[in-house]
C-alpha cells in the first residue's frame, strides 16, 4: 500500500465545509439504534467548540428511506426536502447539515436535478407554496454532519482526554473505517476524499491516534443495503454480504469499526451476533465480537464522556475490552442504569458471542 | 542542392511520425529541424520492449527510424517557446536561445499513456501489485523478467483491457485501438516466460483490427493458454499478503465473478497532449473535446490543419499502430511538399 497514491486522491476530493451555523436535521432511526449519537454531536459541537448548530423540531423526515425502497416517488421526495430547506430558510441559516447518509445523499441527488434542470426545481417551488405557503432557498452548503466533525477533528484532538492507542503496547489502535453508501459513492465530489478512498473517517482515526485499515472488501454494503433487508425474505442476504466485510477484515485484526451512517454500526454491530449464533464464528479477540461505533460516539469517547451516557450500552458487541484497551473508565455497575439510576433490566446474553 | 534557396521544414516531435515525416522530407529535398522536449529521439516506443504482430524489438524499429535521420537537423531536449507568423514564414524561438525560421511547421507530438490513477478503483498507485501495460513493457525491457513487487514470480496474472478508452466515467469515449493486441502480446510473452502463470484477460470486445491479429489472439489461447473472459472489472482490493483481489462480472455467463492475482496489469489507452504548443494563436490548432487535434477534414485532409503552412501527423491526431503513424507521416511529408511546391 502507498499511503502517496491515496494522498493524491485524497486531494483532489476536498469539499467546502463551513466552520459554523448550520440547520441540522435528523436521521429517522439513528435515535433508536445509537441513541446519544446525535445527541452528542450537538453536545460537542456547542458546548465544547462553541458553534452554531440549530435544530428545528417542525422537521420530518427526508423520506430519503422510501425513496430507496420505492415507495416514495422522486417528484414527492423533493417536495418533502424543499419543506425541510423551506424551515432552514425561515431560520435565516444557509448551511444545512444531516445527519443521516441516505438524506445526504439524497439532498444532494435533488440538488444537482434542480442545477441542471430549473424547471424542476420551479415546479418543487410551486408545488411546496400550494400545499404549505412557504417559500425557500436550496442550501449555499451541504454537509454531513461527518464533514463537521471531520472539519473539526484537530479541535477534538487537541481537548481529547483519550487517544486511539493501545495504552499496553503503545501502537495505534487498527481500526475499520465503513462509509455509508449513500455519502460518496453517487456523487464523489461530495464527500471528502471521494467515493474510492473517502477521507472523512480516515480523518477523525488519524487525528485521534489509530491507524486506519484497509481491507478487500471495505467498499462493500454493510448488509443493510435497504431491500436487502427490509424485505424479510432477504434478510439472510443482508446478514450474508455483513459476513462477507467481516470475513474480510478478519485477517486484519481491527481493534475497532467505526462508520458513519445510520444503517451501517447497526448490522455491523447486530449482524455479529447472528453470524456468531448460526455459524459459530466470532470475530474480535476471546469470544468477542468487533465493536462498531458511530463517529460521534468515537469523538465523545476521545473527549472522556462516560461511555453509557454515550449510549454504549446499547451496541450488541461489548465495547469493555476496547475501553479497557484505550483505557477509558467505566463503571460496569452503570451499564444498564437509567438517567435516574433505575435499572433498566439486563439483555439476555448471546450462547456464543461473549458479552 | 543550394541549401541558400532550402526551404526549411520545423517537426515538433521526435516520435516516430516526426522521425520519418523529417527522413521523408530530406528526401523531397527539404532542410529539416527535428525538434524534441526529451533528451532523445523515439518517442513512446522508448518505452516499449517488443512489438506487436511479430515481437520485433522496438529497438531495432527504432533504430531503423534513426538511421534515416542522417543530415536533418535533429535538436533534442528544446522547447518551444514562442512562434510567431511573418508573412509566409514562421518564427519558432526555442528555450535555448535559438530561432528557426520555417516555411512549413509539422505538429507530430503524438500522445501520452492514460494515466492509470484516474481509475481510481483500480487502486495504480495505491496498491502494490497494480502495473500498466507501460509498466511491464519496461520490465520485459529492463529486467527481462515479470516479478511482482516483493520480487516473486507471479502465479497468476490479471489484464485489464480498455483502461481510460471506451470509458465516459475517464472522459474517453474513443478506442485507443493498441491495448487489445497490446495486452495479447503481453499475456502471450508472459505465458512464454512462466508457463505455469495462470493469465486471465478481461475485455469489453476484442478488437484485432488488422492482418495478424487475429492469428495472434488464436496463438495466445491455444499455444500459450491464455484465458479471455468478456468483462469489465468493478473494482480492485489489496489482500492481507499484498495480491489483488478483483470483482467483475463475466458477460458471457452472467454471473459475477471474484479472483485474487498476484498481479495486474491496466492496459493504458492513449491520450492526446493538451502541451502549451496547443494554445498558440499562430498555430490555430483546432482540439477535439477528446483532446486529440482535429484536422481539416478526417476523409480527404487529414494532415492539414486549420492554419495555412501547420501540418498534422502521427497519434496527435487519433490513436494509431505504428504502420499507420508512418503512412500518416508519409502522407504528411507529400502534403507538405504540395504546399511548398504552390508557394513557389
Amino acid at each position: 500500500m502507498k499511503i502517496e497514491g491515496k494522498k493524491r486522491i485524497w486531494s483532489e476530493y476536498q469539499k467546502e465545509i463551513p466552520d459554523d451555523k448550520y440547520f441540522y436535521v435528523r436521521s429517522c432511526i439513528r435515535q433508536s439504534f445509537f441513541p446519544a449519537s446525535e445527541v452528542y454531536f450537538l453536545k460537542i459541537m456547542r458546548e465544547v467548540l462553541h458553534r452554531d448548530i440549530y435544530e428545528n423540531k417542525h422537521h420530518t423526515t427526508c423520506s430519503g428511506i422510501g425513496y430507496h425502497s420505492d415507495v416514495v416517488p422522486f417528484e414527492t421526495a423533493m417536495t418533502v426536502v424543499a419543506r425541510q430547506f423551506a424551515l432552514m430558510t425561515e431560520a435565516g441559516y444557509e448551511n444545512y447539515a444531516a445527519s443521516c447518509i441516505t438524506s445526504f445523499g439524497l439532498y444532494s441527488e435533488i440538488i444537482e436535478t434542480w442545477k441542471k434542470f430549473p424547471d424542476v426545481l420551479q415546479k418543487v417551488r410551486d408545488n411546496l407554496y400550494k400545499a404549505t405557503g412557504r417559500t425557500f432557498e436550496p442550501p449555499k452548503h451541504l454537509a454531513h454532519a461527518s464533514d463537521i466533525i471531520y472539519k473539526v477533528r484537530n479541535e477534538i484532538a487537541a481537548r481529547a482526554r483519550y487517544r486511539l492507542v493501545n495504552r499496553y503496547t503503545g501502537a495505534p489502535l487498527r481500526v475499520v473505517e465503513h462509509i455509508g453508501c449513500h455519502y460518496a459513492k453517487m456523487f464523489p465530489s461530495k464527500g471528502v476524499g471521494g467515493a474510492e478512498y473517502p477521507y472523512v473517517l480516515t480523518g477523525m482515526v488519524e487525528a485521534w491516534g489509530g491507524e486506519v485499515v484497509d481491507y478487500p472488501e471495505r467498499r462493500h454494503c454493510c448488509g443493510f443495503g435497504f431491500r436487502q433487508y427490509f424485505i424479510q425474505a432477504n434478510r439472510g442476504y443482508s446478514a450474508a454480504n455483513t459476513r462477507k466485510k467481516f470475513e474480510s477484515m478478519e485477517p486484519f485484526r481491527p481493534d475497532m469499526i467505526i462508520t458513519n451512517c445510520p444503517g451501517c454500526p447497526y448490522f455491523l454491530d447486530r449482524w455479529q451476533y447472528v453470524i456468531a449464533e448460526t455459524e459459530g464464528k466470532t470475530y474480535g479477540d476471546n469470544g468477542y465480537g468487533i465493536p462498531v461505533f458511530t463517529y460521534e460516539e468515537v469523538a465523545g469517547l476521545v473527549l472522556g464522556y462516560d461511555p453509557w451516557d454515550l449510549g454504549l450500552q446499547v451496541h450488541q458487541v461489548s465495547v469493555e475490552p476496547l475501553l479497557d484497551k484505550i483505557g477509558i473508565p467505566y463503571d460496569p455497575t452503570r451499564k444498564y442504569a437509567g438517567k435516574d439510576q433505575k435499572d433498566l433490566s439486563h439483555p439476555e446474553s448471546p450462547s456464543v458471542l461473549k458479552v | 542542392m543550394d541549401t541558400s534557396s532550402q526551404r526549411h521544414v520545423v517537426v515538433i516531435g521526435a516520435g516516430i511520425a516526426g522521425m520519418e515525416a523529417s527522413a521523408q522530407l530530406q528526401g523531397l529535398g527539404y532542410a529539416v529541424t527535428l525538434l524534441e522536449e526529451q533528451p532523445q529521439t523515439g518517442g513512446n516506443l522508448l518505452t516499449w520492449d517488443r512489438l506487436f504482430p511479430f515481437k520485433r524489438p522496438a529497438s531495432e524499429v527504432l533504430g531503423e527510424l534513426r538511421s534515416r535521420l542522417g543530415g536533418i537537423h535533429v535538436l533534442t531536449s528544446r522547447r518551444i517557446l514562442n512562434i510567431e507568423k511573418l508573412n509566409a514564414q514562421f518564427i519558432l524561438t526555442v528555450n535555448d536561445g535559438t530561432v528557426l525560421t520555417a516555411d512549413a511547421v509539422l505538429v507530430a507530438t503524438g500522445f501520452k499513456p492514460f494515466d492509470a490513477y484516474r481509475k481510481e478503483e483500480y487502486g495504480y498507485g495505491i496498491y502494490d501489485n497494480v502495473f500498466t501495460s507501460v509498466d511491464i513493457e519496461r520490465m520485459f525491457r529492463e529486467e527481462r523478467r515479470i516479478l511482482t513487487r516483493s520480487g516473486e514470480v507471479p502465479r497468476r496474472v490479471g489484464f485489464i483491457h480498455c483502461v481510460g478508452s471506451r470509458d465516459e466515467k475517464a472522459g474517453n469515449r474513443y478506442c485507443s485501438k493498441v491495448c487489445c493486441v497490446t495486452a495479447v502480446k503481453q499475456a502471450s510473452e508472459l505465458k512464454e516466460m512462466y508457463p505455469d502463470c495462470e493469465v486471465f484477460c478481461f475485455y469489453m470486445d476484442l478488437r484485432m483490427f488488422d492482418r495478424h491479429y487475429e492469428q495472434m489472439y488464436l496463438d495466445a489461447q491455444t499455444r500459450y493458454g491464455v484465458t479471455f473472459v468478456r468483462g469489465r472489472l468493478s473494482e480492485a482490493a489489496e489482500t492481507i499478503d499484498k495480491r489483488i483481489a478483483i470483482k467483475v462480472e463475466d458477460t458471457l455467463v452472467g454471473k459475477p465473478m471474484k479472483m485474487t492475482v498476484d498481479m495486474l496489469v491496466l492496459m493504458v489507452g492513449m491520450e492526446g497532449r493538451t502541451t502549451q504548443l496547443y494554445n498558440s494563436p499562430t498555430l490555430g490548432l483546432s482540439v477535439g473535446k477528446d483532446r486529440f487535434l482535429n484536422a481539416v477534414d478526417e476523409y480527404t485532409d487529414n494532415n492539414l490543419s486549420r492554419t495555412e503552412g501547420v501540418f498534422l501527423a502521427g497519434t496527435c491526431t487519433g490513436p494509431k499502430h505504428i504502420p499507420e503513424v508512418l503512412a500518416d507521416a508519409g502522407a504528411a511529408a507529400l502534403r507538405i511538399h504540395r504546399y511548398l511546391c504552390q508557394k513557389a
